[in-house]
């Protein structure tokens, strides 16, 4: 009999591992004509608006950027955590969280400056996301709560808490729908290119992947947060507080996916509203797995994911292929990384017995 | 107002909500159990629960057959639950990162496959859903009749499969085989029990039972398909399989609870009366994340659950 074996191997180093999510998504791009081909839609026409929606003219590529900025920071929200195995599915609740908290600073500015409301309504909006992804961590290492759970849950119970103050202390006054007052005009983040929605957010976005980049790779804690991820044990018994570890990993990874919340609040809608956001935080999920839990790489996957995001919408009104052709490419793309991954650890290998 | 509340009417109607909105949840909450109990958390469930909606509804508008439409959301179901199989039992990848894939995937496509048939309609299409069946005698007590015997046929099957799935899980040999692969693969291993196989199996079933919860909501509660027709209920399902301890009667009471409160807020709109529900809606999940509390020691959760078996590991 043939049995197909999954053998464990020194896993892939250096250019290998660049080499890995490129053939991920170069494999995911040409299933995706799958789909395509069954919408309808002619394949190189169909390819050409997707890349020219995205990114052929100024204001797409703009706009590009412009969604790529929260995917960035949730995408990085959930590297940074799975890196050090705090398996945090709840960046969704965590944006929400640092949206709140940002509206409600920004509702109340009153005439204070910029100067003064900006960085209030990033902190305000990092630290409310680093304390909401705080409690599950709390409960991991307190209480031994499983955390892919406890952080799914989470994100439910602040949406319907985002529910009840849109419907109560933060609802527009005479609205009868769940929507906030506007935040006030200081508190806004200024659009830094014209005729564009190229926000202040996006380069925030890039400084931040350089940032956990340094702080992955230059810091004593980063290499501690690695030390956890591969083995707690290992860490605790080599004198890591790891307990200490796992909840500043959390604030940080809550902090960012809060900043995807002020972001979209500050710079895009101005305002809460029950669907601020089409799953930032899920989708995060799936771009640190195929960045391969690498800032730079989570920076690269956004930035497919937001070309997908925005030119299927092009190539929807020029070939009819349904726009929700999105979802779908990023679903193959998560399998098709998550297997190619494998690959990486593991050699398949035929055996006769 | 409360005089309305308090009518025999509105508890009657309110026990019906109830019912109704619970189905559901107990449909993919048992498939999860089946799934949880073999040693595998499905987190594809509410992308599942989306085919399945939009499969039934799909293959019902086509064939003017409504179970022919549940059979077909039972068939993807299953076929997804497949991919999840192959993901995390033979690949051993990790089942939630694979289940939220699953999730992605399954929620793009079922949005992918509507708008290519129907296009964007400012009239969206509509079946002629099930409709109620009084149970003769039964139906005719005060007060409870109309709310708990006259429903629709897949709520019947709900409750009927809810003794059913704890008789297999707890009185069969088939379901001793299942919990011990998700207690102690090895073990099951050793007396000559196919450890991926039953993994297989039991999301199978436990696909085919999302599906059916997920088509319910097209083909029964309403009568169309919107893309937002299974907003959490997997999740919720989810929820429930933790907050009844894996135990499909304690599920199903979760399930209840949640449908009461889903069912109030719903009739109290119906009045007119315009209350956020939110802090009630909040409550199974707060429960739920505390039940999880110290749910390590406990002797109900799967010991394998979220474990890959791979033979050569053993000892390792």
């Amino acid at each position: 009999m043939i049995r197909i074996q999954l053998v464990k191997r020194t896993p892939l180093t250096g250019w290998y591992r660049v080499l890995v999510p490129l053939l991920a998504v170069v494999t995911t791009l040409v299933l995706s004509a799958i789909p395509i081909l069954i919408a309808g839609g002619n394949l190189w026409q169909s390819y050409y608006y997707l890349f020219y929606g995205a990114l052929g003219t100024r204001f797409n590529l703009l706009e590009t950027f412009v969604k790529a900025s929260p995917l960035i920071f949730t995408g990085l929200a959930v590297a940074f955590a799975f890196r050090a195995k705090f398996w945090n599915i709840g960046a969704e609740g965590q944006l929400l969280a640092g949206a709140i908290v940002a509206t409600w600073i920004g509702m109340a500015g009153g005439s204070a400056p910029a100067i003064v409301l900006l960085p209030s309504i990033m902190i305000g909006g990092f630290l409310a996301g680093g304390a909401w992804a705080a409690v599950p961590a709390l409960l991991k290492t307190k209480l031994n709560v499983d955390d892919v759970v406890s952080t799914l849950l989470l994100n439910f119970v602040i949406l319907h808490i985002m529910g009840a103050l849109l419907f109560g202390p933060m609802q527009k006054t005479g609205a009868s729908w769940p929507i906030s007052e506007e935040i006030v005009e200081a508190a806004r983040y200024p659009i830094l290119l014209a005729r564009s929605r190229f926000h202040l957010g996006i380069p925030l976005a890039f400084a931040a992947v350089l940032v956990i980049w340094f702080i992955n790779s230059k810091t004593v804690f980063g290499f501690r947060s690695r030390a956890v991820g591969v083995n707690i044990h290992a860490a605790r018994y080599g004198g890591i507080n790891t307990t200490s570890v796992i909840l500043k990993t959390a604030l940080i990874s809550g902090g960012l996916a809060g900043l995807a919340g002020v972001g979209e609040v500050a710079a895009i809608q101005y305002h809460l509203l029950s669907d601020l956001s089409p799953g930032y935080g899920y989708t995060g999920i799936v771009i640190a797995m195929l960045g391969n839990l690498h800032p730079v790489g989570v920076g690269l996957a956004a930035i497919f994911f937001s070309i997908i995001n925005v030119g299927s919408q092009t190539m929807s009104r020029m070939t009819g292929v349904p726009s929700y052709i999105s979802g779908v490419i990023e679903g193959m793309a998560l399998i098709v990384m998550l297997i190619f991954l494998l690959m990486n650890e593991y050699k398949v290998r035929v055996v006769r017995k | 107002m409360i005089g309305e509340i308090l009518s025999v009417t509105f508890i009657t109607g309110l026990i019906g909500a109830m019912m109704r909105m619970a189905t559901p949840i107990i449909f993919a909450m048992l498939g999860e159990i089946i799934t949880e109990r073999a040693g595998v958390l499905n987190l594809g469930i509410e992308g599942i629960m989306l085919m399945g909606a939009m499969t039934g509804f799909l293959v019902t508008l086509s064939t003017g057959s409504l179970w022919t439409g549940v059979f077909a959301a039972a068939l993807v179901g299953m076929v997804f639950a497949l991919i999840m199989a192959v993901l995390v039992v033979y690949l051993g990848l990790s089942q939630h990162v694979s289940g939220l894939g699953i999730t992605l995937f399954a929620t793009g496509l079922a949005m992918f496959i509507y708008r290519l048939y129907f296009g964007s309609p400012t009239v969206p299409p509509i079946v002629k859903p099930f409709s109620r069946i009084e149970i003769p005698l039964l139906s005719k007590i005060p007060i409870l009749g109309q709310g708990l015997f006259h429903h629709y046929s897949l709520t019947y099957i709900a409750v009927l499969l809810i003794p059913a799935v704890a008789i297999l899980l707890y009185k069969t040999k088939v379901g001793l085989k299942i919990r011990t692969v998700g207690e102690n693969p090895f073990a099951a291993d050793t007396v000559g029990v196919n450890v991926n196989l039953t993994r297989t199996l039991c999301l199978v079933a436990g696909g085919a039972l999302m599906g059916i919860g997920g088509a319910f909501l097209t083909l029964a509660h309403q009568n169309m398909f919107l893309l937002d027709v299974i907003g959490g209920r997997g999740w919720v399902a989810v929820a429930m399989v933790i907050f009844g301890n894996w135990d499909p009667v304690k599920g199903a009471i979760g399930a209840l609870l949640f449908g009461l409160v889903d069912g109030l807020q719903l009739r109290l709109q119906g009045l007119g009366l315009h209350v956020s529900f939110d802090i009630f809606l909040m409550i199974p999940y707060v429960i739920t994340i505390i039940a999880l509390i110290g749910v390590s020691r406990r002797a109900s959760v799967p010991a394998a659950l979220l474990q890959p078996y791979r033979r050569e590991d053993k000892g390792g």
